[in-house]
């Protein structure tokens, strides 16, 4: 039996050494593979870790910020949003779940601390060690008040819109408003659900017809070009025929002779239909290029969640510049002509600033765990979209909108407000976007902006020239 | 009669203290691991409780000089060193389980205090070799009927607030009835009288017994949703068999037999299929109930690398406060091992399981009769193989199963039957080894 019994336990001996083989090849040869895959919970516990730099407005109030908790005996951070929906497109998410999004994600590097500079490796290093890794604080450019009044009177409303505000000289975001909004604390999985998208950040997702806003670009391309000049003599019938179908004034109004500067007020349609027809195609295209048109605008904020604006075709792309189009409906941003509320804040925008287009810029200053200043953006001009010029006959004109054209409700008290309206056709009766685009003060201006209300029953002049003087209001209260 | 100067001086006993106080220091080391690792106070519990556990194994230790002085050195020390471990890991995950299991570790000893005074001459065992039988049926029988299961295995019999795995005890059983049943008919079993087709076949009535018994395993399998347990009395079974006839006809003819009986039980068993699912493509859905647990184990194990996260520095605990891996105190303990020891650790734990089985293996190799042989034998395979099923099972060698990793998973009857095993092993070596002195 004995001879037997050892067979058994050679048997026995190869079965364990079986197990001390698989067991090796998952803790050393599989070890790297299975570490670096997503569904390993572990990877997300592992950042957990970290804490992560708080994300601040620049009036001091706490968006993003995180909490040391208690995990397995180790302190980890959670992350929690103080003011919930206020700015939650714009400021984004961490989540053990959903992943990052908005700054949260563009400025991972930063508030995670892992850089590919000197103190990124130092970090990392101090990870291996066991050490808890600080990240950076973000100071935005953003002014919570303000963006508070953008997300009130939007709420209030109860419509989907955004509000878009920028420092035209520096491109520092003061205002990205978004509704509906969200609770990045615990609403993720319900705001994925929701049919009105709330994670859609409107302000550089939301494409929408810019409709009469968009005179601005067709009037900088114009004047630049020496097309025209406000005093520039044109009839005005209430309809025009452009590729086979009737294009007509708003309410079909008829205006009788009257001069360029006199069309851009009034918003005459039929009068910048002509004006683009003349223009051409070739010509509206590239000052629409120059304003940042068919590009994603380039700023610290993750690409996916940034949309071009443009000319798109039927499937949803932009058009090539070969593709004809209907040049009289673009003149008057109708057609497939679509643009986020951020472009054209960046078109109202390079019109304050003299002509120059300067990139959108969240970040106000980084600062490390010891408080010093790590980094603190200087402005980027991206090109010229207009001549000197050009820039202050639209500032002129724009001004002469609110003083006495159709965005008169966006007059603020002691503020000189400039800006255009617009509202666009959607295809659905009744229903129309409204924007209202500008800036303040028109002689010095410190504010540019753009509002879009989504599907509303009324005019830009009316719904939303009101709301971007509220936000002009709290804002200058706020900065002087 | 041995005199109290002569139970000083005995060689083996000495060896024994030595390697017991060995593991205490190794438990000792743990747990102020754990406790520096979590910044736990070191309160009058976690002293009381350290005292107890270094009571016990001395009281054992004590215990086993009076009683088998010339008992195998190694098993008793093997045991602290795999008592301790669980303990520290469970200790790890939560204190209130450690404090059960420890409980059940002084059960257990008790046990083993009991069994080496009751069988310390364990030829007593061979005369109720049927009584054991039986026991075991009653045992299985009454899991099936009985039975509440848990994580879709039905292994469990509920008594009170207590939690029952008759299976641990039955197994037990089970090698006693075979080796007293085979010790009795071996020779009728080896050298058949009858011949079908040039081959040997046994008469039906030496045989039946063993039929029936490899048909109860497949029954179990069906009955208790198992493959684990199933698998482990067949192999028990299938191993002893082999060590009293040596025929490989019946080894083949038992593997053949259980290959088709699993194939047509996994038709109708659900919760075996899943395991099986879960073992060829754990990684199509992470998060369904096929996977999660075996990819979640993996993750652990790879987590911990060659030297690991050391001991209550691994990433054991949720957010909520349980563990990641569900049942990581019972089942999937050798994955927190693994991650918190090491593959150094889990390669250590794997060893001292083959050590102990050597040492069953070799206390039958010197036994000097047939039934000691067999009970000795059956027992190491019991445990070794055991083993070898849980263990491969959470790092998806096999398919998974409900079986526990002997004295280091955290469950009452685990331990305390698993003291029993090492009980019978020593009575069984002081014979083999008094006769040989």
């Amino acid at each position: 039996m004995n001879t037997r019994i050892s067979h058994l336990f050679i048997a026995l001996t190869v079965a364990l050494c079986a197990l001390i083989v698989m067991t090796t090849y998952w803790q050393v040869w599989a070890r790297s593979s299975l570490e670096a895959r997503q569904s390993n919970v572990r990877l997300v516990y592992r950042d957990l870790e970290i804490d992560r730099g708080s994300i601040v407005s620049a009036d001091g109030v706490v968006l993003a910020e995180s909490n040391p908790a208690q995990l397995d005996g180790r302190t980890v951070y959670k992350r929690v949003y103080p003011t919930k929906g206020l700015a939650a497109q714009l400021v984004g998410y961490s989540s053990l779940l959903a992943g990052r999004a908005g700054l949260e994600r563009s400025l991972d590097p930063e508030l995670s601390g892992s850089t590919g500079d000197l103190a990124g490796v130092t970090n990392a290093f101090d990870r291996m060690r066991g050490n808890t890794v600080r990240g950076n604080e973000v100071v935005l450019r953003l002014q919570a008040v303000a963006q508070k009044v953008a997300m009130d009177r939007l709420t209030a409303l109860g419509v989907r819109g955004s509000v878009v505000v920028l420092d035209p000289s520096t491109g520092g975001i003061l205002v990205m408003a978004s509704t509906p909004t969200f609770d990045p604390n615990n609403g993720l999985e319900a705001a994925l659900k929701n049919p009105a998208s709330p994670l859609l950040n409107r302000a550089t997702q939301g494409l929408y017809p810019p409709g009469s806003t968009f005179k601005v670009v067709t009037a900088a391309s114009a004047l630049d070009a020496g097309a025209v000049t406000p005093d520039t003599k044109f009839p005005g019938p209430s309809c025009i025929n452009t590729s086979g179908q009737p294009l007509c004034n708003f309410r079909g109004r008829a205006y009788g002779p009257h001069n360029f500067g006199y069309a851009f007020v009034h918003s005459i349609n039929t009068t910048f239909a002509k004006v683009g027809i003349d223009l051409g195609a070739e010509k509206l295209e590239a000052t629409m290029r120059s304003f940042g048109f068919f590009s994603r605008i380039p700023w610290d904020y993750p690409a996916e969640q940034t949309l071009p604006s443009g000319i798109f075709n039927r499937q949803g792309n932009l058009v090539s510049p070969t593709t004809p189009i209907d040049v009289a409906r673009i003149a008057i941003g109708q057609e497939r002509l679509l643009a986020t509320p951020l472009q054209m804040a960046e078109v109202a925008a390079a019109v304050a600033n003299g002509g120059q287009i300067v990139q959108p810029e969240p970040v106000q200053e980084v600062r490390a765990p010891d408080g010093s200043i790590v980094r603190r953006p200087t402005p980027i001009y991206l090109g010229r979209a207009m001549t000197t010029e050009t820039a202050a006959a639209l500032r002129a004109l724009m001004k002469q909108v609110v003083d006495d054209g159709t965005g008169a409700a966006a007059a603020v008290a002691g503020l000189d407000v400039a800006g255009k309206t617009g509202t666009a056709e959607t295809g659905r009766v009744g229903k129309n976007d409204a924007w209202f685009i500008g800036f303040a003060p028109s002689n010095a201006p410190r504010f540019a902006f753009a509002v879009l209300l989504e599907d509303v029953d009324g005019t830009g002049g009316d719904l939303a020239a009101p709301i971007a003087a509220d936000v002009l209001r709290a804002l200058t209260a706020q900065v002087s | 009669m041995i005199t109290s100067r002569g139970l000083l001086k005995l060689p083996h006993r000495n060896r024994e203290l030595g390697l017991i106080l060995l593991a205490l220091g190794i438990t000792t080391a743990g747990f102020a691991a754990v406790q520096l690792a979590r910044a736990q106070e070191f309160g009058t519990a976690s002293l009381i409780a350290a005292t107890l556990f270094a009571g016990a194994y001395l009281g054992a230790h004590l215990m086993v000089r009076v009683a088998l002085p010339d008992a195998d050195p190694y098993v008793l020390p093997i045991t602290a060193v795999l008592t301790s471990i669980g303990l520290i890991e469970i200790y790890r995950i939560d204190a209130l389980l450690a404090r059960d299991q420890g409980v059940w570790i002084l059960f257990g000893l008790a046990l083993f205090a009991i069994v080496i005074i009751a069988f310390r001459e364990i030829r007593r065992l061979e005369s109720l070799r049927y009584t054991c039988g039986a026991l075991a049926v009653v045992l299985l029988l009454a899991t099936i009927v009985l039975g509440s299961s848990i994580n879709g295995a039905r292994l469990w019999i509920r008594v009170g607030d207590l939690q029952i795995q008759p299976g641990e005890f039955a197994k037990i059983l089970l090698v006693i009835f075979l080796a007293g049943y085979l010790r009795e008919r071996r020779e009728v079993l080896t050298a058949p009288t009858r011949r079908v087709l040039g081959v040997g076949i046994p008469a039906l009535r030496h045989a039946l017994p063993l039929l029936i018994l490899c048909g109860l395993s497949l029954v179990l399998l069906v009955a208790m949703n198992d493959l684990g347990s199933s698998l482990l009395f067949y192999v028990i079974a299938l191993a002893m068999i082999y060590v009293a006839t040596g025929r490989l006809l019946y080894i083949g003819a038992g593997i053949g037999l259980f290959a088709i009986g699993a194939a047509s039980a996994l038709q109708i068993a659900p919760q075996v299929q899943t395991r099986i699912d879960g073992w060829l493509n754990p990684w199509t859905d992470e998060q369904a109930q096929c996977c999660y647990q075996i990819t979640q184990s993996i993750y652990t194990i790879a987590d911990g690398g060659v030297l690991g996260t050391g001991f209550g520095r691994g990433l054991i605990l949720n957010e909520a406060g349980g563990t990641i891996i569900p049942s990581a105190q019972t089942d999937f303990i050798f994955s927190v091992i693994a991650n918190e020891m090491g593959l150094v650790g889990a390669v250590a734990v794997i060893l001292l399981y083959l050590l102990l089985a050597w040492r069953g293996f070799r206390i039958a190799t010197t036994a000097d009769d047939g039934f000691s042989k067999l009970l000795a034998a059956g027992l190491a395979i019991a445990v070794g193989f055991q083993v070898f099923v849980i263990i491969g099972g959470v790092i998806r060698l096999l398919p998974l199963t409900g079986l526990t990793l002997p004295f280091v998973s955290y469950g009452g009857s685990s331990v305390t039957a698993n003291f029993a095993i090492a009980g019978l092993l020593l009575c069984i070596s002081q014979r083999a080894n008094r006769e040989r002195v």
